[in-house]
């Protein structure tokens, strides 16, 4: 280190202004350096640094559209909007999920199955899906969270719509209801509106069907916020775009009557107006309350739903299939009258006939003596239409089967519909690859074997029988009524079904409790009992387990000489063809005059232990302690119960 | 005017005073604003602490160049017993503590520090002879004042301190004469430690800062938000800025530290670039200053000390600027003058004093050795 030359003080100060003045050229070099920097920044990347600060400062929040009403043919609300306060989080903002539970649950007074429902819907879903809280929040609740937003990141109370349901479960099936779109469809097409919170597409049924006119166009507001979230104002807001409504064909308080006069019964109710195609109702019960699956359906209510045995979450007056039984005749009739068979023609009924190596029985064990057509619509004689059946053959029947409507999809908004089977010989070979015999058709003839239909096409059937005419249902109301072309049937023939159906029930028929009480209206219907099992006829009443029971179906036109309304009622297991009549009754009795209809109802609701909603409650809050208690014995907190109490779950269905 | 202005009053620098209170005025309209348009919390204070410590600079000023030797290594050991006070503290206390709390004030004595190196150091190449400049006994003194302080206060641990208090000593020595290739190789030799240092010596904390800072948008909402925010608000602020009162990157929160480190990005957002460079030009007024007194000063110790002082708060401004305009990684050093803090305005105000009293007391030619 050691220099050869000394260095002398003044060497040094000479040293010190020299590096002096390099340090300070240094500093003059940093000072243009940040200058230039500045200058680049703020000059040369203003604009983009401008749109990041306005990004920062204002946020764009979607509102989602006020969806378009359902109505019903009078202008009454099938599915509106109420206003509503709701919470919801967003799961890609939360910072404490736990923590942030916890006071929501505290601030909204949140149950268990509420958390439960939320805690699986925060894992689930993908982190930009919002995850319902509450809705339906009185306006204490929403400011209790409102002021607190600042320590609870990614929550996100809002005012807003939900969609509501005037009649509940009377009308789930048909309309469907709405949800959060899934993170699927979120792929499919990533609008922003699809995750903003509290917005709502179609899931099932008219709602889904119709999506596109429902759902209207999203408003925008432009709030100023600060950092952490806090809205310090409004600056500018579009208006949304509300839905465009719609007006069903539906009579929605005679769909809320079929609905509660099914009662606890399993089974659906389909009334048409004969002139118009319109359908007045299309009931479907047990059902679904479609405001609890637009709100969010919490895991006991929707296992409940599901392991009802008379499973409410099916469609049953368009996705069940029943054997149509009796309810057939006067459609097989109206084929024998056009194959020439003179309605005069007659048969012993002894109980029975023999065909091929087997008996087969008609329902009335000791025969009906001598039957005639008419005799045999109205007494349901089975041996009549084997007898027949069997000359005629099975073509001319299957082809006026499809033309009264069975076997046919309709052209009507939904998802699905079953069209079920009207059997012929090519059909066979086709399915099962055998020829088609005898017994085929007399098991056919009377509504049996193959033969499966849904109720809807019941009452298309009953429509068409009533007018002659190709009658097609319709669910949208359109003002112009259809021109419908004719089936081409003998009005003599028709004249002549139409008379012996009005005997089954205002003469000597099988449905004579099925009278309507109205003076100047009469009904004509048919009967039908249908087998589910091959037990002996007769055998499937009430005694046996409900699932085994028969369905009992009932088809109607009103009034009888100057036909308007068509009917088909279908209890399932209900024991027989008197399970479904009184309620055909009744409904279209409600068409003409609603106190005496409503009269009925009140008493029997009475004993059936209130009206749906109150059941409905019941049955939920019987089924959750039952799942406690489950819960409590899988966790040994609770002792076994007694073998005996097995026995109580099958004891449903009356 | 001489005539009717006393003399003690006339012969105060009033250029300098002038200098320093545009600048810290400047600072209060920026605070000002900062608080939404408020002279509480912090303008009214800043200004109110800018005349305290501008009355203590005027004072100091008077003290002769003697004082500041004498005062030079024992100020240097008290606020090294002050440091492992602070440390001590912080063990017992739990969790680390930068401030002594004297009830009146907290004093960081890692700011004092920055002050007390440069003393020592120039003192330390005061008396050391000439002649020996360039052998080792010119070096391991140094380190051997740096050890200590510097440990102490990467203790804390405070990066931005460290590094400022490192480098102001090292800018004496280079003042003082030191071999040049000392320093080329020195810095070379930095070149090649950093990254090693970077994998091992620095906490977590710090290397996210340095990765952060090298590539911001990767964790805008981690600590490259600071830097993000910071350019946003400088970016934003265009040719002349948003206005007066009208900055949203400070007034609605995403600018963090808008008051203290990241002042200038507060400034800059309303007062655009115009203001940027009416900063600047007041800074380079200042070192400017600070540099003539030093090349005007006749003794050695106080050229080394006036240009050491001149150059600590360099750093400030540099460091800070470098800082809030994305081309240093976030450390923690204020803005002199503008940010709001009491520690850091103490430390430049002691400064500023010091070189006030160095202008006014030049000294007689020649040092120490003559």
């Amino acid at each position: 280190m050691k220099s050869a030359k000394t260095i002398s003080s003044a060497m040094q100060t000479l040293t010190f202004s020299r590096r002096a003045t390099v340090v300070g050229g240094l500093q003059i070099g940093v000072g243009v350096l940040l200058a230039g920097r500045m200058a680049y920044i703020s000059v040369a990347e203003n604009e983009r640094y401008k749109l990041l600060s306005e990004s920062n400062r204002v946020n764009l929040t979607l509102v989602p559209p006020r969806r378009g009403w359902l109505i019903d043919r009078n202008g009454k609300p099938i599915a509106n909007n109420k206003t509503d306060f709701r919470v919801d989080i967003i799961p890609d903002r939360l910072r404490d999920k736990k923590k942030t539970v916890a006071t929501l649950a505290e601030l909204l007074a949140l149950d268990a199955e509420d958390l439960e429902r939320i805690n699986r819907e925060l894992e689930q879903a993908s982190s930009f899906q919002p995850v319902q809280v509450a809705t339906g929040l009185d306006w204490e609740a929403y400011a209790a969270v409102s002021v607190r937003l600042p320590d609870l990141p990614g929550v996100s109370p809002r005012q807003g719509f939900s969609r509501n349901y005037p009649s509940g479960p009377a009308i789930g099936h048909l309309v469907g209801y709405v949800g959060t779109a899934s993170a699927e469809e979120y792929k499919e097409k990533p609008d922003p509106i699809l995750i903003t919170p509290g917005y709502k597409i179609g899931k099932d049924g008219l709602e889904k069907i119709f999506e596109d006119r429902l759902q209207g166009k999203p408003g925008a507001k432009r709030v100023e916020v600060t950092a952490r979230g806090k809205i310090v104002r409004e600056l500018r807001t579009r208006a949304d775009v509300p839905g465009k409504a719609m007006q069903l064909t539906l009579d929605i308080d005679l769909q809320e009557y079929a609905a509660r006069r099914l009662g606890t019964q399993s089974g659906s109710v389909v009334v048409m107006d004969c002139e118009s195609g319109d359908i007045l109702t299309m009931t479907s019960m047990p059902s679904f309350d479609p405001n609890s699956f637009s709100d969010g359906i919490g895991v006991t209510e929707y296992g409940m739903l599901r392991e009802d045995d008379h499973v409410p979450l099916l469609d049953k007056s368009l996705k069940s299939l029943f054997p149509p039984g009796s309810t057939v005749k006067p459609m097989v009739a109206l084929a024998f009258l056009e194959a020439g068979l003179s309605p005069d023609e007659s048969v012993n009924c002894n109980g029975g006939l023999q065909v091929g190596n087997r008996r087969f029985r008609c329902w009335k064990r000791g025969g009906h003596g001598r039957v005639d057509m008419a005799k045999g619509i109205y007494q349901s004689c089975d041996v009549y239409f084997y007898h027949f059946a069997q000359k005629i053959g099975i073509n001319p029947i299957a082809l006026m089967a499809n033309r009264l409507g069975l076997g046919q999809k309709y052209p009507i908004p939904v998802p699905s519909q079953f069209y079920g089977t009207v059997p012929d010989p090519a059909w066979l070979r086709k399915k099962y690859d055998r020829e088609w015999q005898a017994y085929d058709t007399v098991n056919t003839t009377i509504g049996q074997g193959y033969m499966l239909v849904n109720p809807t096409q019941l009452a298309v059937m009953s429509a068409r029988i009533a007018t002659g005419k190709n009658v097609i249902p319709r669910l949208i109301m359109n003002q112009k009524k259809p021109v419908m072309e004719t089936l081409n049937i003998d009005p003599e023939h028709l004249l002549y079904v139409h008379e012996a159906m009005s005997d089954v029930v205002n003469g000597p028929g099988t449905a004579g409790r099925a009278r309507l009480p109205l003076e100047n209206v009469k009904m004509a219907g048919k009967t039908g009992t249908a087998q589910v099992v091959n037990l002996d006829y007769g055998r499937g009443g009430n005694d046996v387990a409900w699932k085994y029971r028969d369905h009992g179906l009932f088809v109607c036109f009103a009034p009888y000489d100057n036909p308007r309304y068509a009917a088909a009622v279908v209890i399932e297991h209900g024991g027989g063809s008197g399970a479904a009549y009184p309620v055909a009754r009744d409904v279209l009795t409600f068409l003409y005059d609603r106190e005496k209809a409503m009269d009925v109802l009140t008493g029997l609701e009475k004993s059936w232990g209130g009206t749906i909603q109150e059941r409905m409650d019941t049955k939920m809050a019987a089924y959750r302690s039952k799942k406690q208690l489950e819960k409590a014995i899988a966790e040994g907190t609770a002792p076994p119960p007694p073998a005996a109490s097995d026995a109580a779950e099958t004891g449903g269905g009356d | 005017m001489s005539d009717f202005i006393p003399a003690p009053i006339a012969q105060l620098p009033w250029k300098t005073i002038l200098l320093l209170f545009v600048m810290a005025s400047f600072g209060f309209v920026v605070l000002y604003s900062a608080a939404g348009g408020s002279v509480s919390p912090w303008a009214g204070l800043h200004m109110g602490r800018f005349g305290v410590f501008l009355a203590m600079a005027v004072v100091m000023s008077r003290f002769k160049e003697s004082f500041w030797k004498t005062m030079a290594f024992p100020t240097y050991i008290v606020i090294v017993i002050m440091l492992v006070g602070v440390e001590l503290l912080g063990a017992v206390g739990g969790g680390s503590q930068r401030w002594l709390n004297l009830g009146f004030i907290r004093i960081q004595p890692s700011e004092l520090m920055k002050v007390a190196i440069i003393l020592a150091v120039a003192r330390f190449y005061d008396l050391l002879p000439p002649s020996q400049i360039r052998t080792w006994g010119a070096i391991w003194p140094l380190f051997a004042l740096l050890a200590l302080p510097c440990a102490l206060i990467l203790l804390q641990p405070d990066l931005g301190t460290t590094i400022t208090v490192f480098v102001g000593a090292l800018t004496v020595a280079f003042l003082a004469g030191l071999p040049l290739r000392l320093f080329i190789g020195g810095g070379a030799a930095v070149a090649v430690l950093a990254p090693i240092a970077y994998f091992f010596a620095l906490e977590d904390y710090q290397q996210r800062r340095v990765t952060t800072f090298l590539n911001p948008e990767n964790d805008p909402l981690g600590s490259g938000y600071h830097i993000s925010q910071s350019k946003i608000a400088i970016g934003s602020g265009g040719l002349f800025g948003k206005g007066f009162l009208n900055g949203t990157q400070s007034h609605l929160d995403y600018l963090p530290e808008g008051h203290t480190d990241f002042v200038f990005a507060t400034m800059a957002e309303e007062w655009g670039l115009m203001g940027g460079v009416v900063v600047l030009f007041c800074f380079f007024l200042l070192f400017r200053w600070g540099l003539g007194v030093a090349m005007k000063a006749k003794t050695r110790f106080s050229q080394l000390t006036a240009a050491g002082l001149t150059v600590t708060i360099f750093f400030y401004v540099a460091i800070n600027l470098m800082m809030v305009m994305g081309l240093a990684p976030v450390v923690g050093i204020p803005l002199p003058f503008l940010s709001h803090g009491g520690s850091s305005m103490m430390t430049i105000m002691i400064c500023v004093g010091i070189l006030m009293s160095i202008d006014r007391h030049p000294g007689r030619q020649g040092g120490a050795f003559e």
